[in-house]
């Protein structure tokens, strides 16, 4: 698992991949960032939920090599020919991928310091909205990852991770509209929702374990989706 | 070493490989012939464990590929037929996350991984991205990658595909030299390959058994005739007539003119039938001088040809 976790880590940072992930994300929560300085504006949660927006669009770039390319290039005979756990493979990559975000994430915390700085305090609401955050993120990358296991085409993975991810993050106002039975199978896929409670500085435990399942349950799925297509395979 | 019984593997109603049964011993060279598409790459796939069979057994070192596939991918050093290389690495990089990912000791790491770059001559480009290197390295990469962890058997699939011919030489060499403490499997569709390389050939047809044996034993007993080439001086017509009236004789062609009436004739005779006797007598009888006479051994090749054809006729 370390060695795969360290090579994919070192992949996105030998690659540019990484650098322009980093930096959009930074470029774009800095513009966001702009009014808050501008008008004095020392609430930083809404900032907070834009980035969840801007990740949406980012994560799936960020994890749409990770899989497909192994298939695309036969390193995947390498990887499921050595003796290592199919599981270890998955989960190494998506600490890789989880690593690279934690970065952004962490580059992002300059926002709220400076606005500390100019007097604003450190309050639950903004600890809680970036655990909630993390945790929207990361589940985001577990999406990202079964998109990038289900085809060898980098950019159609990219494409169903999207919107995959819109539809997650449309599921409250999809379900609304709908009703019925099919707004109760998308209210178990808002990962929004469930962010609420942390924006308003409550760290809930039934959150926290709706998001540990969650991605526990796109990777498994993800390691039975590889498993499926070996003993299928043309 | 390794065991082979009743391997079958289907796709969908497509049959890759049927009824496999074969063994492997210690220290052996088994070639793996066959043509495009007979289901070299799918056994190959099934025995490293990339791929589930559909029924049938393979044992490697006594360990079920199916109940202990850790314990069997341990074992082997697997090089598909496109290296399993990561571009944008350095070939140093990706030999070391190869030998992180087959659970090399550290401490004896950086030493193996010397030798083994020394072996297969990368060692001078070590530090290049992998993409950078030509084809023939990035073979031997791939090869290196197979090395690492010390596997007692190898599995490689076309190591000389695409290759140049001083690439082919150097690598058989190194197959050949590796064979003295690996057992190996290897599949090609160049038949000269397999008889330089290997002690025992399996023939492979349509995703079946055609034939076992020693490259030697399989001209003995698919060879029923035996073939020469001579050069003789003589009027062309008059040649023929004779030795086509020698006993034994089944066939007797003109191939090549060299000089005015100095030709190269194609004969065939019964194997176990020596003509050359009685054609020298007839020449010298006839005054046609003899200038040369080479005994032509069936090739592996006029054998593999002669089993896929065979198996054509049947179906």
């Amino acid at each position: 698992m370390q060695a795969i976790f360290w090579k994919e880590v070192k992949s996105y940072f030998y690659s540019p991949i990484a650098y322009v992930l980093i930096g959009m994300f930074t470029l774009i929560s800095s513009i966001m960032f702009w009014p808050n300085l501008v008008a004095g504006y020392g609430d930083f949660n809404g900032n907070l939920g834009s980035m969840g927006y801007i990740l949406i669009f980012l994560v799936p770039i960020l994890t749409m090599r990770i899989l497909s390319e192994d298939r695309k290039n036969g390193t995947e005979v390498l990887l499921l020919t050595s003796p290592i756990k199919l599981s270890n493979v998955v989960i190494g990559k998506y600490l890789a991928a989880l690593f690279v975000f934690l970065i952004m994430i962490f580059i992002s915390f300059l926002y709220p310091i400076i606005l500390v700085i100019f007097g604003s305090s450190i309050t639950p609401q903004l600890v809680g909205g970036y655990v909630g955050l993390i945790l929207l993120g990361a589940s985001f990358i577990a999406v990202g990852i079964f998109a990038s296991s289900i085809t060898e085409n980098q950019v159609i993975a990219a494409v169903i991770g999207f919107v995959a991810l819109l539809v997650i993050w449309l599921a409250d106002g999809i379900g609304s509209m709908v009703g019925g039975v099919a707004a109760k199978i998308l209210y178990w896929f808002s990962l929004l929702s469930r962010y609420e409670d942390f924006n308003n500085g409550i760290l809930s435990l039934s959150a926290l374990v709706y998001y540990i399942s969650f991605i526990s349950v796109f990777l498994f799925v993800t390691i039975m989706i590889i498993e499926r297509r070996r003993w299928s395979q043309r | 070493m390794i065991e082979i019984l009743d391997l079958t593997k289907n796709y969908g109603h497509v049959v890759g490989v049927k009824n496999l049964n074969f063994t492997v011993e210690k220290g052996e060279v088994l070639g793996f012939l066959g043509p495009n598409g007979a289901g070299k790459t799918t056994t190959m796939n099934i025995i490293t464990g990339y791929m589930p069979s559909t029924k049938g057994t393979v044992k490697v070192c006594g360990y079920d590929i199916m109940e202990q596939p850790t314990e069997v991918k341990k074992r082997i050093g697997y090089l598909p037929e496109q290296p399993p290389i990561y571009m944008d690495m350095t070939v140093l990089d990706y030999l070391n996350f190869v030998g992180e990912l087959k659970k090399v000791d550290k401490k004896i790491k950086k030493s193996q991984l010397d030798d083994i770059m020394e072996l297969v001559k990368i060692t001078d480009v070590r530090k290049r991205m992998i993409k950078n290197l030509s084809k023939g390295y990035k073979q031997r990469v791939g090869l290196a990658q197979a090395l690492i962890g010390k596997p007692e058997v190898l599995v490689l699939d076309e190591p000389t595909v695409g290759l140049d011919p001083k690439q082919i030489i150097e690598i058989r060499k190194l197959i050949k030299a590796l064979g003295k403490d690996h057992t190996i499997i290897l599949s090609s569709h160049i038949l000269t390959e397999v008889s330089a390389v290997c002690e025992r050939v399996v023939i492979i047809h349509k995703g079946e058994i055609a034939a076992i044996d020693t490259p030697e034993n399989l001209s003995k007993s698919f060879g029923t005739m035996s073939k020469m080439s001579i050069t003789i001086s003589g009027p062309k017509n008059s040649v023929v007539n004779s030795i086509k009236e020698i006993y034994g004789v089944k066939y007797v062609e003109a191939s090549v003119e060299k000089e005015k009436d100095i030709i190269t004739y194609i004969v065939e005779s019964d194997k176990d039938l020596d003509v050359r006797k009685p054609i020298f007598f007839a020449m010298a009888k006839a005054g046609y001088p003899i200038m040369e006479l080479k005994s032509l051994g069936m090739s592996l090749e006029d054998i593999f040809l002669q089993v896929v054809t065979e198996d054509k006729e049947v179906v």
